[in-house]
């Protein structure tokens, strides 16, 4: 990890406009989970509906869009990246160090609103708080890995992630049964399933895979992610249209 | 002392072939890259700044490879054309995190050292974001310089400068490269080159058309056969007399135009309207054809 690297690109993170949405997003979360706590009396499955469908579907991987995609997509396009690859410190040592802002922002960000949405919107002793904030956790780590590597990999990350984002782990999740055992917040879910144990059914909180999988799942493609990511930003080819 | 060694480097993408073997020596003092918009210097600056990795051939730095070498950059300083820079901080804060970055012992007088060399010690506790075109060309220049570089990259530095701006970096290149340092700069406007480079290097379409300094380029140059349209009331008794006269060494009748082709510049100009006279011709037009810089590079890679 550089220091310098890690306040650069938390400047840039909360410098630019968009990272108003990255605080828009969470009180919207806030404001819905304080609703369904006064329409719903406070009652568990509510909770877990809305932090199961709206918080762990659409607002963390758009979150972690956000993040992913803003710590070190930017500075490739407008080339100012150049300033930190000029330098004598590895390739590697910069994207660890981007990815632990991007990490760190997730958690703040996404992880906790998540938790404190669940709290909010009606839990008992907290177990429904405890289980989404893990699933929250893996699921925002591996997501905004995923959107790290992306940014590096190509100029339309945004788009990209946008589509994967909605189509495949929203929309095709949803229907289409094989797809759900190739998602990441199935497998975030299956922690989530096991902390709650025989609750979870009657909650509404199941996972496609099993939580010894899922995990498995998690730790490849997070670790497979940032391997692909360092290895492309050593050869990220650094030139004008000439 | 240090110097960049290009043996026989190529870079295409794809079909497209940008860079076709060029080999060059770049050493103390400096050295224009001059080309055409196109012809390869931003290729050819990525590759000797490790930013690139050639398709064939080797890029050296002292020698050492360049490529994924990223210790290199700690003898290596880089001016980069884009605009971009961390825009939110201000000059001060980006130069310590430069300085920072590259790991020196005393990154603050390091800093500071690199503000005062380009004269940006003023303005340096504003926003990147509020500087104009030059002020943000001279931080890029104390970024490059922070850590006291033995080999300074410049990828189109002049470029949108006043002429003011302009003497001041001209000024400041003129000193590093007396205190020893290698310093590379790209251009395509040949005045620009031969007021400050002690060597040329000339790229057309991606070929390493001609090396020298900057005398024997300018010879190259407007000894070149010179090309003019004229247009005049006797197109035909022109021709014949400029041909008599020996201020042009051919003449073509073609579409109602006279097209005169002349070896020696100085002397066609000087005669044509003494000739004209003489033979009693109106002359209506006359216009240089090939006058652009393509075409005297052009010129240069047909030889």
């Amino acid at each position: 990890m550089n220091p310098v690297v890690m306040q650069l690109t938390v400047r840039g993170l909360l410098g630019r406009r968009r990272s108003v949405l990255l605080l828009i997003l969470p009180a919207l979360l806030l404001g819905l989970a304080a609703l369904t706590r006064w329409a719903a009396d406070g009652s568990p499955s509510a909770s877990a509906g809305l932090t199961g469908d709206f918080a762990m579907g659409t607002l963390l991987p758009l979150m972690c869009l956000l993040v992913g995609t803003g710590v070190i997509g930017p500075e490739i396009d407008d080339g100012s990246i150049v300033y930190l690859l000029a330098k004598p410190v590895p390739r590697r040592t910069i994207l660890l160090s981007k990815l632990a802002v991007a990490l760190g922002a997730t958690v703040v960000l996404a992880v906790l609103p998540i938790m404190a949405g669940a709290a909010i919107a009606g839990d008992e002793g907290f177990r429904l708080t405890a289980a989404y904030g893990l699933a929250a956790l893996l699921a925002g780590v591996t997501y905004t890995t995923i959107f790290v590597t992306l940014s590096v990999l190509t100029r339309n990350a945004v788009i990209a992630g946008l589509l994967y984002a909605l189509l495949w782990e929203s929309v095709l999740g949803g229907f289409v049964p094989g797809v759900r055992d190739a998602s990441v917040r199935q497998w975030a879910l299956a922690a989530a399933e096991r902390v709650l144990g025989p609750d979870a059914a009657g909650w509404g909180v199941q996972s496609d895979v099993s939580m010894p999988a899922g995990l498995i799942l998690l730790a490849v493609v997070t670790v497979g992610a940032t391997w692909l990511a360092i290895a492309r930003l050593k050869t990220l080819r650094l030139t004008a249209a000439d | 002392m240090s110097a960049i060694v290009l043996d026989k480097v190529s870079r295409w993408y794809g079909n497209v072939v940008a860079v076709n073997d060029v080999t060059m020596t770049v050493g103390p003092g400096i050295t224009g890259l001059l080309g055409p918009n196109g012809a390869g210097k931003s290729t050819l600056i990525s590759m000797m700044g490790g930013f690139l990795a050639p398709s064939a051939g080797i890029v050296a730095l002292d020698g050492g490879h360049v490529w994924k070498n990223p210790e290199i950059y700690r003898r290596i300083g880089l001016v980069p054309e884009a605009e971009a820079m961390y825009d939110t901080a201000t000059g001060a804060q980006f130069l310590l995190a430069n300085a920072r970055l590259h790991g020196l012992a005393d990154p603050g007088a390091a800093a500071r050292r690199a503000l005062e060399l380009v004269e940006m010690v003023e303005p340096s506790d504003r926003a990147i974001a509020t500087y104009s075109k030059g002020m943000k060309q001279r931080i890029k220049m104390a970024t490059a310089l922070v850590h006291d570089p033995a080999v300074l990259l410049l990828d189109e530095p002049f470029n949108g400068m006043d002429p003011r701006q302009r003497l001041h970096l001209m000024d400041l290149l003129r000193r590093l490269a007396a205190e020893g340092r290698t310093v590379l700069f790209s251009s395509h406007i040949l005045e620009e080159v031969e007021q400050i480079a002690d060597t040329i290097e000339v790229l057309v379409a991606g070929r390493h058309a001609a090396s020298g300094d900057y005398r024997r380029i300018r010879r190259l140059m407007t000894e070149r056969p010179h090309r003019y349209t004229l247009a005049s009331s006797d197109d035909r008794a022109l021709g014949a007399a400029l041909v008599a006269d020996g201020a042009a060494d051919g003449v073509t009748l073609a579409g109602g135009a006279l097209l005169v082709q002349a070896s020696d510049f100085g002397r066609f100009v000087h005669a044509l309207p003494r000739v004209a006279r003489d033979a009693g011709v109106r002359l209506r037009d006359v216009s240089p054809s090939d006058e652009s810089l393509e075409s005297v590079f052009a010129y240069l890679v047909a030889r």
